[in-house]
């Protein structure tokens, strides 16, 4: 049943937003600098700081944390940015191609994720230069199946973001009031569950939170200290996150008019 | 063979209904108008029979493939230029044309051939490998309509092709529709509220007003029902002046609008002064009169009521679209 065309179209998104994203230099650069403020500014900056609950140095407890936020952060703006095809109509000329949309998402989805790789690729190099040692290189390939899975996981979220909303100002509420207290909860800056003075309810929010379980797996398996969990057992976890927010991204796409 | 097709195709929005029972179909190789005001219920056809939305009743038919049941045959057989572009601006000209074969299935050499021949119709070849951002409007309309034409559709939907275009670009436009039906011998299925624009590139019009069709026919024929010439005129007292008029046997038809009173008749010239003399005999002075030839805007006027001008203020339609939205 899969047509040779439905190939065509995954790879005309794919190639679509490659073009998109090296055309676009400000958000190259704004991608790139952002975190790497993070590592190279908070991470240095702290490094000799002694955090409750936390083993060893603070740039490795940060390495993975940032190396996250940046994959997830670049993957839901590919999801979101269904709106702007929705503003700039380019989204009917998908829509009335004989192509399925399972196919759009498919080829939208691995173009976010393909530059979300880069760039976690990138900061994770700089993490490295600036004294992050990874434990193993099995370890190494985990953490690069985490932001795989990861990058996935975003874009759905993006694209179920994008369906639901007309414009552009809805987004800025959901980051500022859900992705950021997410990333406070994660354990991406800070210990939480190791940290004594974090009140117990903290605790359990974390846990509740899916971006601990990408930022706890991404620790595990790159640096192997700090962690809660098992990586393997977040492995298991973010995947189901990551089937889920596709699952609903896709649903929600497919259900959207123009 | 009938290239479009419907029988009493309905679509309502949330109790409002934008499209009431309309049938009617379209010829292979012809021009076919969709004339209307705002709001008339022209662009939800197009978008019911280009499968993105789907009829609340009825059927209908597009290249011979059901719009509901066969929705990815249709897809492959027609091409669209929206109302609103939908053009990748950070793309180039031929890229936007490159993705658009890629989707349709077009192989490598047809491809590329067939961008070239599309381009040249459109006289876009200098401006190819520049960034869309950097059209002009009507540069972007005519990539649009190149692009519509890509994967060889069998008929084309161009929903108002001319809106917000002045009036060289719009005459261009006119030019290459008329162009590549001919060459290439492409049904072609639009929307305009411009009376001119359907009076110059329509072979048949159907005017819709409130979702329904009132009326379908060659432009020839709906002109000529109205009678050869248009006399308009303005008097001291219209309605007098109308019901002592609608007594003359030689008078075909009479509308009032306006401050205005519009009268289709034969060898008008030769008529106005017998108006003269009648309105003299009631005792009423002629502020205005004149004879011209009829236009579409005299048959909309005769099916109507009302000029086409007098509603494009407020269209009722997508007023219900927009609080449809907002309650999602």
């Amino acid at each position: 049943m899969f047509k040779r065309t439905e190939f065509q179209a995954i790879y005309v998104m794919w190639l679509r937003h490659m073009k998109h994203f090296v055309r676009s230099k400000s958000r190259i650069a704004a991608t790139f600098i952002q975190p790497l403020f993070f590592l190279a500014i908070l991470g240095t900056g702290l490094r000799g700081a002694n955090i409750v609950g936390m083993t060893g140095d603070y740039m490795t407890f940060i390495a993975p944390g940032i190396v996250a936020m940046s994959i997830l952060f670049s993957s839901m703006f590919t999801g979101v940015a269904v709106l702007w095809d929705k503003q700039f109509g380019f989204l009917q000329e998908v829509l009335v191609a004989p192509i399925s949309r399972f196919s759009i998402i498919l080829g939208r989805t691995l173009g976010g994720a393909t530059t979300a790789l880069l760039q976690g690729f990138i900061i994770l190099t700089i993490a490295i230069g600036l004294g992050v040692r990874p434990t193993s290189i099995p370890g190494f390939l985990l953490t690069l199946v985490f932001m795989i899975v990861i990058a996935f996981a975003a874009v759905g979220f993006g694209l179920a973001v994008a369906s639901k909303m007309e414009d552009f100002q809805g987004f800025q509420i959901i980051m500022n009031l859900i992705i950021l207290p997410l990333f406070f909860l994660s354990t991406a800056f800070f210990p939480i569950a190791t940290n004594e003075n974090i009140p117990e309810i903290v605790v359990y929010l974390s846990y509740a939170n899916p971006l601990f379980y990408m930022v706890d797996g991404i620790r595990g398996a790159l640096t192997g200290i700090n962690n809660a969990i098992n990586p393997l057992i977040n492995l298991v976890i973010v995947v189901i996150i990551c089937l889920f927010m596709m699952g609903i991204g896709s649903y929600l796409f497919s259900k959207s008019e123009v | 063979m009938d290239i479009i097709k419907t029988e009493n195709l309905t679509k309502k929005f949330n109790g409002f209904i934008a499209v009431d029972n309309i049938s009617f179909k379209v010829k292979k190789g012809e021009i076919f108008g969709f004339l209307g005001p705002n709001g008339a219920g022209k662009t939800t056809t197009i978008k019911m029979l280009t499968t993105l939305l789907h009829p609340t009743k009825g059927k209908a038919d597009v290249a011979g493939f059901n719009v509901e049941k066969d929705k990815d045959s249709v897809r492959q057989h027609i091409g669209i230029v929206f109302q609103e572009p939908a053009l990748d601006t950070e793309l180039t000209g031929k890229e936007n044309l490159d993705f658009h074969a890629r989707m349709y299935a077009l192989g490598k050499e047809k491809r590329k051939n067939r961008i070239k021949e599309v381009l040249r119709l459109v006289d876009l070849e200098e401006k190819q490998d520049n960034l869309v951002k950097f059209y002009s409007g009507g540069m972007k309309r005519r990539l649009e309509i190149a692009r519509g034409l890509m994967h060889y559709p069998t008929v084309l939907f161009l929903d108002e092709p001319t809106l917000g275009l002045d009036s060289q670009t719009r005459q261009a436009i006119w030019a290459y529709i008329k162009k590549m039906n001919k060459e290439e011998e492409t049904t072609i299925f639009l929307t305009t509220h411009y009376m001119d624009e359907a009076d110059n590139l329509c072979d048949r019009v159907g005017i819709i007003d409130k979702g329904r069709i009132l009326v379908i026919n060659s432009t020839e024929n709906l002109k000529n029902s109205i009678g050869n010439d248009v006399i308009t005129l303005s008097s001291s007292n219209n309605e007098k002046l109308l019901e002592k008029l609608k007594s003359e046997p030689w008078i075909k038809n009479t509308k009032k609008y306006d401050s205005n009173l519009s009268l289709g008749v034969e060898k008008g010239e030769e008529k106005i002064p017998i108006i003269i003399e009648i309105a003299q005999g009631l005792n009423e002075k002629i502020k205005s009169i004149s004879v011209r030839k009829p236009t579409l805007d005299d048959v909309f006027l005769s099916y109507t009521g009302r000029n086409i001008r007098e509603n494009e203020t407020v269209s009722p339609f997508k007023e219900a679209m927009k609080m449809y939205r907002r309650r999602r």
